[in-house]
């Protein structure tokens, strides 16, 4: 008996060993992608000064005369990301407030997970989406708007990341004390006046993070920019005509054919960790300001 | 009007609006629907399923493409699946308080946040150059599975966490070790949990494009593939190269392969709802 439980706690240890080597993938998973582009980047700017990079205005890396201002693709991240998040953040917001504290139970748990729908359709959909529908019903309004361009890209980019901002702010505006809400609706406050003065400001850093967290999605969306926005960089905050994004010249280059140690190559590497440090930065602020959140009302 | 009735009718104003924001949005994936419907239904049939690519849109079908997206969900499942259950096990019952810990959360959250395309460009370095896999099923699967491993770890542990500590505490009681604990009561009541988690992680990498262009998925493959070393398309990339062409015969094309991508992952997405409600009635007892 007593060996028995002696293997049986070897095995044990054994096996706590493999879920812990299973853990650490994701550790090496990080290591190589930080490793992956900081290597090809570095063979990058071997060869193009970082001046060049960072104040070039114009990004022709695939053309005879080739600039690499990374500014020209920055525009175009900017544009597509802004209009998202204009359409997300209202509409998350009033989503998620309606959702926590003006219905019942039971429509919320047919609306919340109907609305998470938005989030499951395949980016691909909605880049036909905003190449087929939106942009030729805004053409109606604004004849100067080209087939490809950064505003319905953006305006459908907005649609699919409404489910990140309400689900992540109505989790915020539930862990609110209920005590609080109570405290307002006894001193006569109406629901609009309880949730502007105490549950929203109360739930702010969680609202944030949402809102960071849907910016840093939007940055790094991809085939919706570069079905609808086009293929043209082009520094520019006009958006009515055609611009690329940093995702969109990385799909663009890999559709063709470009041999390994090329500049080619290695610029879709640049272009990425561009694109990683935005996105990192704004992952960590929102892992730190989410941490806070958890302490206050926990 | 007096102040109250100026706020009570502030209030109301809000609740409508708050309504009409809720439909805004599904309004928008109604109509586009609608318009998916329209323009690709007459296109869609068993011989646009069963048919090869062509350049000619009346002949071309997405047999390669749907074959190709079959290969890449079932070896992405089979990689992804049992390291991040695994993984996720781990770091919910295992991983004592510590920097080391803090670090790893620090590091899962980042790695959920990392745009797909990134993930493309480690699979393109690691997997088709590094390891010579090429630009083949398994690098692509490979590189999926990483992408969705976070989610998969995620749900795992957020299903764990839900067993009742009294149910472990019972088990202890009666002699069982952790790993026992773990394997004869957390697991099979937080299954459910975890069987979402993963559907909904699938479903995500099925509808991907971008990371597998980045790997070198082609546009136009006109042979089913035969072994996970062969080259492929998945239908997003299909529909995206459809897509890009001119001729509207291939947006009509486009229209009938959405309808059928979006019909893969409504089902995935309608089991995965199916399976949490089942799960949370559960859970609750």
């Amino acid at each position: 008996m007593k060996t028995d439980r002696y293997t049986l706690l070897l095995t044990e240890r054994i096996i706590k060993r493999l879920l812990q080597g299973a853990a650490l993938v994701t550790v090496f998973t990080t290591l190589f992608i930080i490793g992956t582009l900081i290597f090809e980047t570095y063979n990058f700017f071997r060869e193009i000064p970082l001046v060049n990079f960072l104040f070039d205005t114009e990004w022709t890396p695939l053309f005879d005369n080739k600039k690499y201002g990374i500014l020209t693709l920055l525009s175009g991240t900017f544009l597509t990301t802004f209009f998202a998040i204009v359409i997300a953040v209202p509409l998350g917001l009033s989503i998620a407030i309606y959702l926590n504290e003006y219905t019942n139970k039971r429509i919320r748990n047919i609306l919340k997970p109907t609305l998470e729908l938005l989030a499951a359709v395949p980016s691909v959909v909605y880049g036909f989406f905003a190449l087929t529908v939106v942009t030729p019903f805004l053409q109606r309004f604004i004849p100067a708007l080209s087939t490809f361009n950064s505003l319905s890209a953006g305006i459908v980019m907005g649609i699919m990341i409404i489910p990140f901002i309400s689900s992540l702010s109505e989790d915020a505006l539930s862990a609110v004390p209920s005590s609080l809400r109570e405290a307002a609706y006894g001193m006569g406050a109406t629901r609009f006046q309880t949730v502007f003065k105490v549950t929203v400001p109360a739930a702010n850093s969680g609202i944030i993070v949402s809102i960071i967290l849907a910016i840093s999605r939007a940055v790094g969306e991809t085939m919706i920019v570069a079905i609808a926005a086009g293929q043209q960089p082009r520094l520019t905050l006009n958006p009515l005509v055609p611009v690329e994004t940093i995702t969109a010249y990385i799909v663009q280059v890999s559709m063709g054919d470009v041999p390994h140690n090329s500049m080619e190559y290695r610029t879709i590497f640049a272009a990425g960790i561009t694109l990683f440090i935005f996105t990192f930065i704004l992952n960590n602020i929102s892992f730190y300001l989410r941490k806070k959140f958890k302490e206050r009302y926990e | 009007m007096n102040n109250q009735k100026k706020n009570r009718l502030i209030d109301k104003a809000f609740s409508v609006w708050g309504f009409t924001s809720s439909l805004l949005g599904l309004i928008a994936l109604a109509i586009f629907i609608g318009d998916i419907l329209n323009t690709g239904l007459s296109r869609l049939s068993w011989e646009f399923i069963t048919s090869l690519p062509s350049r000619f849109p009346n002949r071309a079908g997405i047999y390669t493409a749907l074959l190709g997206s079959a290969w890449i969900l079932v070896l992405t499942t089979l990689i992804a699946f049992p390291i991040g259950v695994m993984a996720g096990i781990y770091l919910e019952e295992f991983q004592k308080k510590s920097r080391f810990a803090n670090l790893m959360e620090i590091n899962l959250s980042n790695l959920a946040g990392v745009p797909s395309i990134i993930y493309g460009l480690l699979g393109l370095e690691l997997f088709v150059r590094a390891y010579h896999l090429g630009p083949s099923i398994v690098a692509g699967s490979l590189t999926l599975a990483l992408l969705i491993l976070p989610i998969i770890i995620v749900t795992t542990r957020e299903a764990l966490r839900a067993v009742p500590q009294s149910i472990k505490d019972a088990s202890y009681s009666l002699g069982a070790t952790k790993l026992q604990t773990i394997w004869y009561h957390c697991l099979p009541i937080s299954i459910g949990g975890i069987f979402t988690g993963v559907i909904l992680a699938i479903s995500r990498a099925v509808g991907e494009a971008a990371p597998l262009i980045v790997v070198g998925a082609l546009a136009y493959v006109p042979f089913a593939p035969k072994s996970p070393f062969d080259s492929f398309s998945v239908l997003p990339i299909q529909i995206f190269n459809w897509i890009s062409r001119p001729q509207s015969g291939f947006t009509v094309n486009a229209a009938a392969g959405i309808i059928v991508l979006l019909l893969l992952t409504f089902v995935m997405n309608g089991l995965a709802i199916y399976l949490r409600y089942k799960w949370q009635k559960k859970v609750k007892l």
